[in-house]
């Protein structure tokens, strides 16, 4: 599904951040992306999700060459990658299910076809009774899982999460972390990006593990 | 598929405990955030730029009416003018003209002025009471033109010259010619002002727009997250001030309109301006008729599609440095 071969990127002039990568994420699969702060976990998280262009090397996603795709293409390529941040970035002015609904709305579909959909998902994250309300009043729980929500919504093949779980308390983490392993289960590849050790303990999975800009793979 | 999924991994969730409830929402809410700050300033520019337009083309409109009536007037008279000439009797050689002037084709009314009228019209100059008997001052005759038909003016023009001394006919044309004119110069200067404001509204709402994306930047990061293609933002931010400019443009409209309905309603309310009294007795009654509304109108939906035009430029250069 995602192959990295020989990846290199640097910002600007500055040093190389992430080194002769290669590696590949399977379909169906489930992986820890770690290291410790400042390794390039969010950096490779973007290239992932094709908000950066490497310096070098060649990114395969879905059998079609990255560096390849014009702007549009490059949308909708997204809408195959769920992306999961840990600052959330939801709309503060849209309700729960509003910013859960975008990604279909960007597909122009009728918001009258959509809402059994997503109300199903908001049920299935336990935000049933949150759907009307707007991001600023719910608890950060809450909106991971508003955020984690709008991810699946619009049929990701890929999911990549950003420290999903960095801003909860760990009884949270686990109820989160149990939900990428659902999604996981049903079919989904998951990738997690964290450096929390406690939770990468709770499921035995693959974890790429990046330190000094270079990934190193503990299968 | 979806929902097959999420129904086989809901049924292991914990948190799944109640059936999906149904939400009762007609239409989706607006992606760009209304209301906000960026959004009220650039309605009170656009108001106020279709404000000082709707004003610079009902002014046209007014002058132009005015000019125009003003043109038919002068061409529905035409003077003769009787210098007296010595050997010969000025009040027969009036009568003559008089006679002749009746009996062209076109001619509606002929008035000689008196003596005494012609004393009165210099008055403004000579003051009252002077003697004029002695001054070889010409008299007038007014010839007021039939609505209808050709005027033979050249032929009253060939039977002056043969038959009374000192005669010649004034056809207000030098004069029509000054006021075809200043009607166009007028006319040209509102289209001018009109060029400048429409210049001025494209930049400040570049400006503002430039600010309103910056703005919601988040927005369009969000947008890019969830797989929207460019033209899908530029649409959702063209629709967002398509509708600031609809706002604005009609506020700005009405303002004029308004004003000019005031200034038609209560004329001594333009008096007390300054050359106001002045203007009303050059124009008549400050008053748009509806051929003035309509341009308000039209300016106001051109500064609204102005507006829209332009934050699409603007959105679309700007989506480029987001990403």
């Amino acid at each position: 599904m995602v192959r990295f071969e020989n990846v290199g990127l640097r910002y600007g002039t500055g040093p190389e951040v992430l080194k002769d990568l290669t590696f590949g994420i399977e379909p169906k699969s489930f992986q820890f992306l770690t290291g410790p702060s400042g390794a390039g976990k969010t950096s490779l998280l973007k290239l992932l999700f094709l908000s950066l262009r490497p310096s070098r090397g060649l990114i395969n996603l879905f059998d079609h060459d990255a560096s390849r795709l014009v702007p549009d293409e490059i949308a909708v390529f997204r809408r195959r990658i769920g992306i999961v941040f840990q600052d959330f970035r939801l709309l503060d002015h849209l309700t729960t299910f509003e910013n859960v609904a975008l990604p279909l709305r960007v597909l122009g579909r009728d918001a009258a076809s959509y809402q059994a959909e997503v109300a199903e998902i908001l049920q299935w994250v336990g935000l049933g009774e949150r759907m009307d309300a707007r991001p600023p009043v719910l608890s950060g729980g809450e909106k991971q899982r508003a955020a984690i929500a709008r991810a699946l919504i619009g049929l990701a093949a890929l999911v990549l999460a950003d420290e999903p779980t960095g801003s909860v308390d760990p009884s949270l983490a686990r109820r989160l972390l149990r939900l990428f392993v659902e999604l996981h289960r049903s079919g989904t590849a998951v990738v997690i990006a964290t450096h929390d050790i406690a939770l990468m303990d709770q499921y035995d999975a693959r974890r790429l593990v990046l330190h000094d800009g270079r990934l190193f793979l503990d299968e | 598929m979806n929902g097959t999924r999420v129904a086989r991994a809901r049924s292991k969730s914990r948190s799944a405990t109640a059936a999906p409830a149904e939400p009762s929402r007609r239409r989706a809410p607006s992606i760009v955030p209304r209301g906000t700050v960026a959004g009220n300033s650039l309605v009170a520019v656009v108001a106020i730029m279709t404000f000082l337009a709707g004003i610079a083309v009902g002014a046209v409109d007014i002058v132009r009416n005015a000019a125009a009536e003003w043109h038919a007037d002068v061409l529905r008279e035409v003077t003769i003018q009787v210098r007296p000439v010595a050997g010969r009797e000025l009040d027969a050689e009036m009568g003559k003209a008089a006679a002749i002037a009746r009996a062209t084709r076109g001619v509606a009314d002929v008035h000689a002025y008196s003596r005494e009228e012609a004393a009165r019209l210099l008055e403004p100059w000579l003051g009252a009471g002077v003697d004029l008997a002695g001054l070889p001052l010409p008299r007038l005759v007014i010839v007021r033109l039939a609505d209808q038909g050709e005027p033979d003016l050249a032929g009253l023009r060939r039977a002056l010259a043969e038959q009374v001394a000192g005669a010649s006919l004034d056809d207000h044309r030098g004069w029509a010619r000054r006021l075809a004119t200043l009607s166009d110069v007028v006319a040209t200067i509102g289209v001018g002002v009109l060029a400048l404001v429409l210049l001025a509204t494209v930049l400040s709402v570049s400006f503002a727009t430039r600010g309103a994306v910056a703005a919601n930047r988040a927005v369009v990061e969000v947008l890019h997250l969830v797989g929207a293609r460019e033209a899908f933002i530029a649409g959702a931010f063209q629709r967002h001030f398509l509708m600031v400019g609809l706002k604005g443009a009609v506020l700005g409209g009405i303002a004029a309109a308004l004003l000019f309905l005031l200034a038609g309603a209560a004329p001594d309310l333009v008096a007390v301006i300054p050359g106001g009294s002045d203007a009303a007795l050059l124009l008549g009654r400050v008053m748009l008729d509806r051929s003035g509304y309509a341009a308000i109108a039209g300016v106001g939906l051109l500064v609204a599609i102005v507006t829209a035009i332009a934050s699409r430029r603007t959105v679309a250069q700007t989506l480029r440095t987001i990403d």
